[in-house]
């Protein structure tokens, strides 16, 4: 069991790298999916054909092409640092937030809009018979319904991204499954050191998965 | 077009929507303005960076065309691999005998809770260390294991969805008719379950292509990834070889992707099935998370968006796998 | 097509799937590991270092480590159409040899004391110093000044570390899967300089995009040894080889293949070491 006690530190610091992506990255991706799903249903058409296109392509990409795109493009040839200047840690890490943000929003987007779709065709017409506008429809009677129907697939979604944050590795992003590599490559003990790394990722997505499916039956409007 | 979250709309609400579409246009602008003047100054938009892909057939046929090749190699490797062994596992978590279902619970759990990644980087290394398969091959061996181990637990869940998707009253007509249970699944359960799974397996596939780009970044895989830096290293066109390879990928899986939605709509009007069917936005949970709760079908109130668009699955993509 | 049509054939494309994964996964891997097959030498060279070893659009394979490769099988019995050429990633090279993958490895391959504990290396045949590329009008004279700059290198070489451990710490350092993915970043001023073998550095410079963007800085951070590398114990091939690149020497097409390979770029080269001997 040496090689736990010789890599203690970094282990955690590995997978306190992977949380923060996830919370970093669930965080914007739940903001900007929201924004996309607004767009989805706009009466603007411009607005839903942006919409439509955005989730269409991204979903469809792989999203290490998105990651390594995120360092070898917007990095290396638009010189977009992120406000991280020449720290490069910090600079590749914001730049996975980015590509890891991005993708997942398509998929936050497209969880909301399902939601949407459970929301009764009644309230969204009462809404209008009391003369709310589309903004006060979506924000007050719709989307609150919406986001209490979909927590179930939004922990879905949430689990996916912690799993995809070691997609970050491909940009030299100092996660658990760098971490690994480098290990698996250096020590003999490949099993053991396979099942720590499996093992983590179980203790962070089992309860998230657990726990949220139980709030979701909570909050879920009863129909 | 009108919406039941917004009325048709009048004089006033027309001008505010042109307002809107301007003001959108005008950001639309900026965005598409900055990329062009970032990527003339960095010498990005000259033809010869891009000429090898329009006018250079061999960048197609050196490169580009067996990669994709062995993107499409592994990918359909594993889904032919991971199939029976997701029946296997599916069906066994439907067995009536808890030491059978308890275990197969428990692996597919297990393999769906782990990153696609930690699989690949493990076989590799396993081969590497325990077998003798050729550094040649042992990349497309490692990331048809990493994707066989996650994608048999995810086609796991579908098979399962499929076939609670379909009616009681299959079961129990089976039943009526004095069918054993092996009987009935065989023979009643796993061909309509089949077709109605079709939709969401082929939507598999496409986070199953997505996922072999993993493999050529992190262990080497020859596909189309790795294929366009060697590429670059002969035309120096990195940025523009980016922008052509993330094409392929969305063409690719748009093909794949409309032949998911064509099936599920042709599943769920189809006059000889029972209409269930596993649609393409099951994916999307089943191949995430525990607690899945995501079989098709029930459709609850009536929809909001209408059109079925956004309930039978969207206009679709591939799950959110990598 | 009807929907009966297509489930039929999900179902036997299921059920063959079964077959086909018993006897798809364990076919193949052996066929490549027949070292010393007389008909035929498999030689790993790169396939994404331009002057060195490049995959080239037709197909066939450029550069000095192939024209060296090529020279030395000559030289051992084997035409041109008997070669097979293997790509050898750095971090495989030992494990291609070990296992007998390749015959040899003609592959920027520096002769290290770790590495000669794992396979034997002829020659060498190539003195190359790290260094660095920049930009034409970027000036960098010594490696300290490398502090507190951005460099570019590949995940694992030996110049990455180099730049960590003892050339300069405290320099930000982005590790790269492959070189040419360092050049923009250059070129565009988002990273100072790409390290590593000048020999590598001077094939980038000379491509024919890159022209009069980059230069090499010219500074000597490492010696770098090239050798042929040959499996642990296979004396008669190390021989063998070493007499070719002695020959090779002697009657100047060392020479050639350097102008031709890597003349373009003003590579300032030092001539050619002999055999045995490590600087």
């Amino acid at each position: 069991m040496d090689i736990i006690s010789d890599y203690d530190t970094q282990i955690l610091d590995a997978f306190w790298v992977t949380v923060k992506l996830t919370l970093l990255s669930g965080l914007f991706s739940l903001v900007w999916g929201t924004m996309l799903a607004a767009m989805r249903v706009s009466p603007v058409p411009l607005m839903r054909g942006f919409g439509a296109v955005y989730v269409n392509v991204i979903r469809n990409v792989p999203l290490t092409v998105i990651i390594v795109f995120c360092a070898l493009g917007l990095a290396d040839v638009f010189g977009v640092t992120l406000g991280a200047g020449v720290d490069f840690d910090a600079k590749y890490f914001r730049l996975a937030v980015l590509g890891l943000s991005a993708y997942t929003a398509a998929f936050v987007c497209e969880a909301l809009r399902s939601g949407i779709n459970t929301v009764p065709v009644g309230q969204a017409e009462a809404a209008r018979a009391i003369g709310l506008s589309f903004t006060q429809v979506l924000m007050l009677i719709v989307l609150p319904q919406a986001f209490r129907s979909v927590v179930g697939p939004l922990a879905n979604v949430l689990i996916a991204l912690t799993k995809n944050t070691t997609v970050a590795a491909a940009i030299g992003v100092a996660e658990a499954a760098l971490l690994m590599k480098e290990m698996i490559e250096n020590e003999a003990q490949l099993l053991l050191i396979s099942a720590i790394f499996a093992l983590g990722f179980v203790v962070l997505t089992l309860p998230t998965g657990l726990l949220l499916g139980w709030v979701g039956k909570k909050v879920a409007v009863k129909r | 077009m009108s919406s039941v979250l917004y009325d048709a709309p009048g004089p006033k609400a027309k001008v505010r929507n042109i307002v809107y579409t301007v003001l959108f246009l005008a950001v639309m602008a900026l965005g598409v303005w900055w990329v062009i003047d970032k990527l003339n100054e960095k010498n990005q938009l000259e033809w010869a960076l891009w000429k090898p892909f329009f006018t250079d057939s061999q960048a197609w046929t050196t490169y580009l065309l067996p990669g994709l090749g062995e993107t499409l190699k592994a990918a359909g490797l594993s889904l032919l691999i991971a199939l029976p062994l997701g029946a296997l596992f599916g069906i066994g978590r439907l067995s009536d005998h808890a030491w059978v279902r308890v275990p197969a619970g428990a692996v597919v759990e297990f393999f769906r809770a782990i990153p696609v990644l930690i699989l690949m980087l493990f076989a590799n290394q396993f081969y590497s260390e325990y077998t003798g398969i050729s550094s040649e091959q042992r990349p497309l061996y490692a990331v048809v294991t990493g994707l066989v181990l996650y994608n048999a637990a995810v086609l796991a869940e579908i098979v399962r969805a499929g076939i609670l998707s379909l009616p009681r009253g299959q079961t129990e007509a089976a039943k009526a008719v004095g069918l054993r249970k092996g009987q009935m699944m065989g023979s009643v359960l796993l061909p309509q379950a089949v077709t109605a799974m079709l939709p969401a397996i082929v939507s598999q596939l496409v986070v199953i292509v997505k996922d072999t780009a993993l493999g050529g970044v992190m262990i080497g895989f020859s596909e189309l990834l790795v294929e366009r830096r060697t590429l670059a290293s002969n035309y120096s066109n990195v940025f523009a070889s980016f922008i052509i390879v993330a094409a392929i990928y969305v063409i690719v899986n748009f093909i794949l992707t409309s032949l998911a939605s064509w099936l599920e709509r042709a599943v769920r009007r189809g006059k000889r099935t029972t209409g269930a069917v596993v649609g393409v936005a099951a994916v999307d949970d089943l191949s995430t998370g525990a607690a899945s709760g995501a079989l098709g079908g029930a459709g609850g109130a009536a929809p909001l968006l209408g059109g079925g668009d956004a309930g039978g699955g969207g206009d679709g993509g591939g799950g959110q796998g990598t | 097509m009807n929907l009966r049509k297509v489930s039929a054939a999900a179902a036997c494309a299921l059920a063959l799937s079964v077959t086909a994964a018993a006897c798809g996964s364990d076919d193949d891997g052996g066929d490549s590991g027949d070292g010393g097959g007389k008909d035929k030498i498999t030689i790993g060279i790169k396939f994404d270092q331009p002057g060195l070893g490049l995959k080239e659009p037709d197909g066939s394979y450029s550069g000095f480590d192939v024209d060296v490769a090529t020279y030395v099988a000559k030289e051992l019995g084997y035409a041109e159409d008997q070669i097979e050429w293997k790509e050898a990633i750095s971090a495989d090279r030992e494990t291609m040899l070990e296992r007998g993958d390749v015959d040899m490895i003609a592959a920027t391959y520096s002769i290290t004391d770790e590495r000669e504990q794992k396979v034997d290396f002829a020659g060498p045949y190539l003195l190359a110093h790290q260094d660095l590329l920049i930009r034409a009008d970027d000036d960098i004279t010594k490696g300290e000044d490398l502090n507190g700059k951005t460099l570019c290198s590949v995940t694992g070489s030996t110049s990455a570390q180099n730049v960590k451990d003892t050339i300069a710490p405290k320099a930000q350092l982005a590790e790269r899967p492959g070189y040419s993915e360092c050049l923009d970043a250059v070129a565009g001023g988002s990273i100072d300089a790409l390290t590593t073998d000048d020999s590598i550095l001077a094939g980038y410079a000379a491509q024919e995009a890159n022209k009069g963007k980059f230069k090499l800085a010219g500074l000597n951070l490492s010696n770098e040894n090239y050798g042929v590398g040959v499996k642990k114990g296979d004396e008669k091939m190390k021989t063998d080889i070493d007499a070719a690149l002695e020959k090779m020497v002697s009657d100047g097409s060392w020479e050639k293949f350097m102008d031709a390979n890597l003349g373009p770029a003003n590579y300032d080269f030092e001539p050619a070491p002999k055999i045995g001997e490590l600087k």
